[in-house]
């Protein structure tokens, strides 16, 4: 059927247009007479561009893998991602990635990515959603209860000890110096201490 | 037409057409310095959005793509070898030396190690340390040549059957055995090394999948590269019987034929490919054909005046069988111990002489393209 | 190198083309060995043994670069006479405790300094405070003018004392306990040396192999006196590289969220070191030391600017009041022992996957089910946040879903590309990243996280009268908002960071600037400078193409944007270069300064004939040819006299786990390790205790190139979970016929934590070695795999028991013992009677203790 229904549709084009955009005709009366080249290209092929190049912004960002910190372009095309590749401007990188690098675009633009906020209820048997909001204040209501349950002014000696040992946290070490800077900032204030990150492990 | 368009040295993109060709292009690449990351298969499939090829483990050391597939189109091959090269530079002499010797793994390991080639999930899926096995059978590579006997272990080497153990033309490259090719328990552990290549299509001069192509979608570019055009590809599969590296490949989904493009789109914006701009160490390295090709016969020279013997290319010369590839290597050892074949020849080198007795396989061809060229405007 | 820093490694292959020879040591040949031109392998946890050979082949062969080691280190200065050497206590130095494990310093100090050294007590509290990390910027107090010998000559000075310590370290000695060949030993030893001196530097670089150990911190300490010794330090192409492991894990110690630190590497109050502002001041500075350090009130005071505002005053201590305080160890095993003995209410967990990433899996999940509440921060679905339905618990029975009160919130985290502020990679240098695109969904930062989940703790709190809320009542939290998500920006942070003067409302440019009156804010001293001139220096991205290759204008490097420290030390002590090849730092007559490629990490005009008047102290007694300004007494210290919990000099123990006896010293492993005694935390046997045989061989983990650490920035991933698709271990084809494995099999690996399972890769990457007479099988892991994402297997990480370093409380997970045995694993609960019949064989019953000393006299026949 596919062949008929071309058919019509070309010949609203035009038979000459048509005739001239095919490839035998263009291997017959071109410099390419075994068709294997520019007679062969498909008008596809020629309209080919690199999707960097049409990307709206470029981001200069870094790789979120390990600690040499290579450069990173990320392309963003109507508010996407595109690509992310080696930044060759970068004097630790030179613009070369490695395979996990090589990988970030499909890290941030990937469907397996938790987009939800999920809650697990105690003795719960699955996940339920949750909306933002309500889950961080159902999260501030804990910290404070935990806060007071243990909270600690003083020791025996009645040394000043202002603190909480009911309220942990691990960080990673891919999180902003910014961001560590007021995790810290916040749990030292409410007297949190045990406060810990990768960089102990 | 030429008499010589289907063999010799020529440049292939004024050939096809390309009445201003810029200069052809292509691949070296190095396995002298590649360190096997893999970012070349990542950052290809990236770019091209070529699908995974299947979570398998293969067992070839750290090799688990297996080989160039429709949804590899750069593959990292690891070879484990108990030797050196009798230079400094590129492996590491006497890794092992004066370590004890202990009594080798038990054969039934081999017959395992053999016997690894998970579906990749594609066809054919060729793996290319089974081509190095025949390739290597015949050519009498000295690796092969160890005999199994004298060495085997406790477990006795009578169990060590299974179709593949067989007169040892038949052991596995690179892979631990009952006896390491050059080691047996009277010669114990010494040298080492570990190569490591990223192989990819050849972009061939003479390039049988094209030539074969009966509905012009593998195409010559004016870089003088070889693409596949996934508009227009119907998925015959002519192509791949006519490559003589056992590169391109079908999709078990679509049915179409994928392969290395030399990033087509990219290199047409005056940027790089994706495994080239992606690989660390420069261990790929993309640019005018020409201009590799002095490089690469430098770098050979520099790593034999120190000691590396073995440095050699693959896939420079013009006269071979393929008229010389766009994308070439240097390689530390013989060909077959990469998987690659020794000495690829154009299938269609024989159909020049064919072809101008053949009007009508002209004529089949154009109607062929007639019917391909009108099921493209779909 | 290659294998986990695949483009750092593009500069040793470029070196390489230039000529520079590349050795690797490495229990297993790596994708770093295929490209080096010598590999040697070596046991897990005998590196202080090989690096100790190499100290003492230089000292032994006087191979040192003796001007340089003359000026610029401590070997001149003489030890207490009352110091006595591991040499003469069978393994341990003077001053032991047994009963608290830990050392009595004084008689460690310099000649005439005794009351200078920390008293056991203070040494417990150190080890519990992991104190040890605040000298990442700084060497720990120490007087100055101490007696010398600078013909080296003295049997007191350190020179001998390092030469007495190590001479026992020969080659043979590195052979037997390595299993390094002698003659491969000796050609490390004298391609380091001959690669070494004014014309040559020689870099050394490390990864987290070092650091995981119950010695790690005297790995390290042994890697930098060969390289004082040699001359390698502050000078291109030399020094110790650190190949940390994640994208600002520099930043996590810098800016840190760390239980015993505050940014800047100032200490968290502890309830009796620091019981009073002046206290904790003085603790920091040291008022009679010499150095940058004696300025610490200005640090600690702008920092307490940053965090209070115009809340933190002169009168009432610029807040300190406010600040809580330590008892003791609060660190993350701690911690997690303590989930499970019920004490923690709610977990953050923030871009973290411990149930597969640290040490003792089963302990970190069992911590998580005996919790109120837990807060997952992730991009991906992690094992951390799913050990209720899919851990390996479950499994056992050891976890049932519907009896698990733990509440858990899965708060879906933003990407890099979605964020925009400043990584500190492993050289310590700020990158400034872009924000791409917003994050999807409900995706967040952490800065907006903490933001808000701040905003609205301070709202609930608006009215209380408590003095506890008024920490947190009166915190500067006025951060302002932006865009649709009302999120505050990077920027303003980093400019709290930086710090302004306050009067003025200017950004400060360096950390010379701070007041200790309160005049200046600054919420990380040493990043001061950062916002200099009021640009974003982190920014700054001058393509390295058109700059030297020191690279200046791309980043900013702490501190004051120094891209070698201790660059001082590049010039000799009169200020000129060591030699043309090497020049990078040197004093310029003319200009009366010190000028080079880099930011000279020295006062710029201070001369190199500056000598201290009488009586100095601070800045001002810092000499001019004191090349280590951040040390107490400007010296690359070869011998530490205090600052160390486990000793001055680097010493061979076995690890925590050893199949090994401790051919060199009655103590077997390190008498001052941090060992909790539990029995849901128990230890394989070492000899001298019997049974060790019962886990016969040698393991390591690490990482492979195609995975990310605990797997959840790559599992995920098809494009790298094809790569490495499943959990595998590698043995040697002679471990594999001592086990009957079979390569692509099953086997199972078990220790008294768990029992896991794996595919068999045999391959001759991995070698047996002699060790003292006998042949010892190694295997090696990689730790990347767990119950979520696209490729799931056992993890690594729970063979793993819980002995931490004391100087920094980080886990012994790079070596470890173990068996193999051919096959899957039981499941079910048949898998704990499994590893119980092994604890049982090995003597591991209720109430076994671990021996932390060594018995003496427990060889028995000894």
């Amino acid at each position: 059927m596919r062949p008929a229904r071309a058919w019509v549709r070309v010949v609203s084009v035009g038979v000459k247009t048509w005739i001239e955009g095919w490839p035998v005709y263009r291997q017959l009366t071109g410099t390419d007479p075994l068709g294997r080249g520019a007679a062969a290209q498909s008008p596809k092929s020629k309209s080919l561009t690199s999707r960097t190049e049409t990307a709206d912004r470029v981001a200069k960002s870094v790789c979120p893998y390990c600690a040499v910190g290579c450069g990173q372009q990320i392309f963003v095309k109507d508010e996407k991602i595109v690509q992310i590749e080696g930044d060759p401007d970068s004097p630790v990188s030179r613009g070369r990635l490695c395979p996990k690098g090589s990988a970030s675009l499909s890290l941030v633009t990937s469907d397996r990515r938790q987009q939800k906020v999920l809650y697990r209820r105690p003795y719960g048997k699955d996940w339920e959603e949750l909306d933002l909001d309500t889950a961080m204040n159902m999260i501030a209501d804990r910290v404070l209860a935990a806060r007071d349950a243990t909270w600690q002014d003083a020791d025996e000696e009645g040394r000043p000890l202002n603190r909480t040992l009911g309220i942990s946290s691990l960080g990673g070490a891919t999180l902003d110096n910014e961001e560590n800077y007021l995790i810290k900032k916040l749990f030292t204030a409410i007297g949190a201490i045990q406060i810990e990150n990768q960089a102990r492990i | 037409m030429e008499s010589n368009s289907l063999y010799g040295p020529l440049d292939p993109a004024p050939e096809a057409g390309y009445t201003d060709a810029p200069p052809r292009m292509g691949f070296f690449t190095d396995t002298s310095v590649c360190i096997g990351c893999k970012a070349c298969e990542v950052a290809c499939k990236t770019w091209n959005a070529v699908p995974d090829d299947g979570f398998d483990l293969l067992g070839h050391s750290y090799d688990n793509t297996g080989g160039l597939t429709a949804n590899s189109w750069r593959h990292v091959a690891f070879i484990e070898q108990p030797r050196s090269s009798s230079g400094a530079s590129t492996d590491t002499p006497g890794a092992f030396a004066g370590l004890p010797v202990g009594p080798s793994s038990v054969p039934a390991t081999n017959v395992i190690a053999a016997q690894t080639s998970a579906d990749t999930g594609t066809s054919p899926g060729i793996l290319p340390a089974v081509d190095a096995l025949s390739a290597a059978a015949t050519a009498g590579s000295e690796f092969l040549g160890a005999a199994p006997s004298g060495g085997c272990g406790s477990g006795g080497c009578g169990s060590s059957s299974g179709g593949s153990s067989s007169g040892g033309g038949a052991q596995m490259l690179g892979m631990p055995m009952t006896d390491l090719p050059g080691r047996v328990n009277e010669a114990p552990r010494s040298d080492f090394r570990w190569l490591m290549m990223s192989n990819v299509c050849k972009h061939c001069t003479h390039a049988g999948c094209l030539d074969v192509c009966p509905t012009g979608a593998l195409f010559r570019t004016e870089f003088g590269t070889v693409v596949v055009q996934d508009d227009i590809c119907n998925g015959c599969g002519y192509c791949i019987s006519g490559c003589p590296y056992g590169v391109i490949d079908r999709r078990d989904d679509d049915g179409r034929a994928w392969k290395c493009t030399l990033c087509y789109d990219r290199i047409g914006d005056g940027l790089m490919p994706a495994c080239a701009t992606a690989c660390p160490t420069e261990s790929i390295q993309f640019g005018e054909l020409d201009e590799l090709r002095e490089r690469a016969a430098r770098r050979v020279e520099t790593l034999q005046a120190q000691g590396v013997a073995e440095a050699r290319l693959y896939g420079n010369d013009p006269s071979d069988g393929v008229g010389g590839d766009g994308a070439f290597f240097l390689l530390l050892d013989e060909p077959e111990v990469y998987g690659l074949p020794p000495d690829p020849h154009v299938p269609t080198r024989d159909v020049v002489s064919m072809w101008k007795k053949a009007g009508l396989a002209a004529l089949t061809m154009a109607a062929t393209a007639v019917v391909a060229f009108a099921g493209r405007r779909k | 190198m290659a294998e986990a820093h695949p483009v750092g490694f593009q500069w040793v292959v470029e070196a390489k083309n230039r000529g520079a020879k590349v050795i690797h040591v490495d229990p297993r040949f790596t994708r770093t060995s295929a490209l080096a031109h010598t590999y040697l392998p070596v046991r897990a946890g005998a590196d202080i043994a090989f690096l100790g050979g190499v100290i003492n082949y230089i000292l032994s062969n006087e191979k040192d670069f003796r001007e340089y080691v003359v000026a610029y280190t401590n070997a001149s200065m003489l030890v207490s006479e009352e110091f006595e050497d591991t040499e003469d206590l069978s393994g341990l130095f003077s001053g032991y405790d047994p009963e608290t494990n830990t050392y009595d310093q004084s008689s460690w100090q310099y000649a005439g300094q005794q009351d200078e050294g920390q008293e056991e007590e203070e040494s417990h509290a150190d080890r519990e405070t992991a104190s040890g990390l605040e000298q990442e910027s700084h060497g720990p107090p120490i007087p100055a003018d101490v007696p010398r010998d600078p013909t080296l000559q003295d049997p007191r000075c350190v020179y001998q004392v390092l030469k007495r310590h190590y001479a026992r370290y020969t080659p043979e000695v590195v052979e037997r306990l390595c299993g390094v060949p002698q003659e491969k030993f000796l050609e490390v030893c004298e391609a380091w040396t001959a690669n070494s001196g004014r014309e040559k530097t020689t870099a050394l670089v490390y990864s987290v192999g070092w650091t995981q150990h119950s010695v790690g911190v005297q790995y390290i300490r042994a890697g930098a006196i060969i390289q004082l010794l040699l001359g390698n330090m502050g000078r291109p192409g030399g020094g110790v590289m650190a190949l940390r492991g994640h994208a600002s894990i520099q930043g996590s110690t810098d800016i840190p969220t760390l239980f015993n630190l505050l940014p800047g590497y100032l200490p968290m109050p502890h309830f009796k070191q620091h019981e009073s502002f002046d206290q904790w001041i003085d603790a920091i500075r040291h008022p009679e030391q010499s150095g940058f350090w004696a300025n610490a009130k200005s640090y600690a005071v702008s920092l307490l600017k940053s965090y209070w505002g115009d809340a933190a005053t002169e009168q009432n201590d610029f807040g300190y009041g406010w600040m809580p305080r330590l008892t003791g160890d609060h660190g993350t095993y701690q911690q997690v022992l303590d989930m499970i003995d019920g004490k923690i209410k709610g977990y953050f967990l923030l871009g973290q996957n411990p149930a597969v990433g640290s040490a003792h899996g089963k302990a970190q999940r069992l911590g998580m089910a005996n919790l109120d509440w837990l807060v997952v921060r992730d991009l991906f679905m992690i094992e951390s946040a799913t050990f209720w339905k899919n851990g390996p618990e479950i499994g056992t029975g050891e976890i049932v879903p519907e009896e698990c009160k733990t509440e858990v919130f899965f708060m879906p985290a933003a990407s890099h590309a979605e964020k925009s502020g400043t990584f500190t990679q492993t050289q310590r240098m700020l990158q400034w990243r872009e924000q791409a695109v917003e994050p999807p969904g409900d995706a967040r930062s952490e800065l907006w996280f903490f933001y808000h989940l701040g905003r609205i703790i301070r709202e609930r709190l608006a009215d209380s009268t408590l003095p506890r809320d008024e920490g947190i009542r009166r915190l500067a939290w006025d951060y302002e908002l932006h865009g649709e998500l009302q999120e505050p920006r990077g920027e303003d942070v980093l400019k709290e960071i930086n710090g302004y003067d306050l009067t003025t409302g200017k950004l400060l440019s360096n950390f010379t600037e701070m007041k200790p009156d309160g005049s200046t804010s600054g919420g990380c001293w040493i990043y001061t400078g950062v916002y200099k001139d009021g640009v974003n220096q982190a920014a700054r991205r001058k393509p390295g193409r058109e700059q030297n290759y020191v690279a200046r204008e791309w980043g900013w490097a702490w501190p004051s944007d120094r891209r070698t420290l201790y660059n001082r030390a590049s010039a000799d002590p009169d200020g000129k270069p060591w030699s043309e090849r090497k020049k990078y730092v040197w004093w310029d007559e003319e200009k009366g300064e010190w000028v080079g490629d880099d930011v000279p990490d020295f006062e710029k005009t201070k001369p190199p004939s500056y000598r201290p008047p009488e009586g100095a102290s601070g800045v001002e007694a810092i000499s001019g040819d004191d090349a280590f300004i951040m040390q107490g007494d400007g010296k690359g210290w070869l011998y530490a006299p205090s600052g160390l919990i486990d000793g001055p000099m680097p010493t061979h123990y076995e690890p925590a786990e050893s199949n090994v006896r401790n051919p060199l010293y009655a103590q077997q492993a390190n008498p001052t390790r941090k060992v909790y005694q539990r029995s849901d935390n128990l230890t394989n046997p070492s000899p001298p205790e019997q049974h060790s045989e019962v886990y016969p061989f040698v393991f390591s983990t690490s990482r492979l190139t195609e995975h990310h650490t605990a797997g959840g920035m790559s599992r995920q991933l098809a494009y790298l979970s094809e790569l490495q698709p499943e959990m595998f271990v590698e043995v040697s084809p002679e471990l594999a016929a001592e086990r009957e494995l079979e390569h692509m099999g099953w086997a199972h690996i078990v220790t008294a934590r768990a029992a896991i399972e794996a595919r068999v890769m045999v391959t001759d990457r991995l070698a047996p070695l002699r060790i003292d007479g006998r042949i010892v099988h190694q295997l090696w892991m990689p730790y990347h795999w767990g119950s979520e994402g696209l490729v799931t297997g056992d993890s690594a990480n729970d063979l793993i028991g819980i002995t931490l370093d004391p100087n920094v409380l980080i886990q012994e997970s790079k070596v470890g013992t173990c068996d193999i045995q051919p096959g899957r694993r039981p499941s079910g609960p048949e898998l704990l009677a499994y590893v119980q019949s092994y604890r049982d064989r090995a003597g591991l019953t209720p109430g076994h203790h671990t021996p932390i000393e060594t018995p003496r006299g427990a060889d028995g026949e000894q």
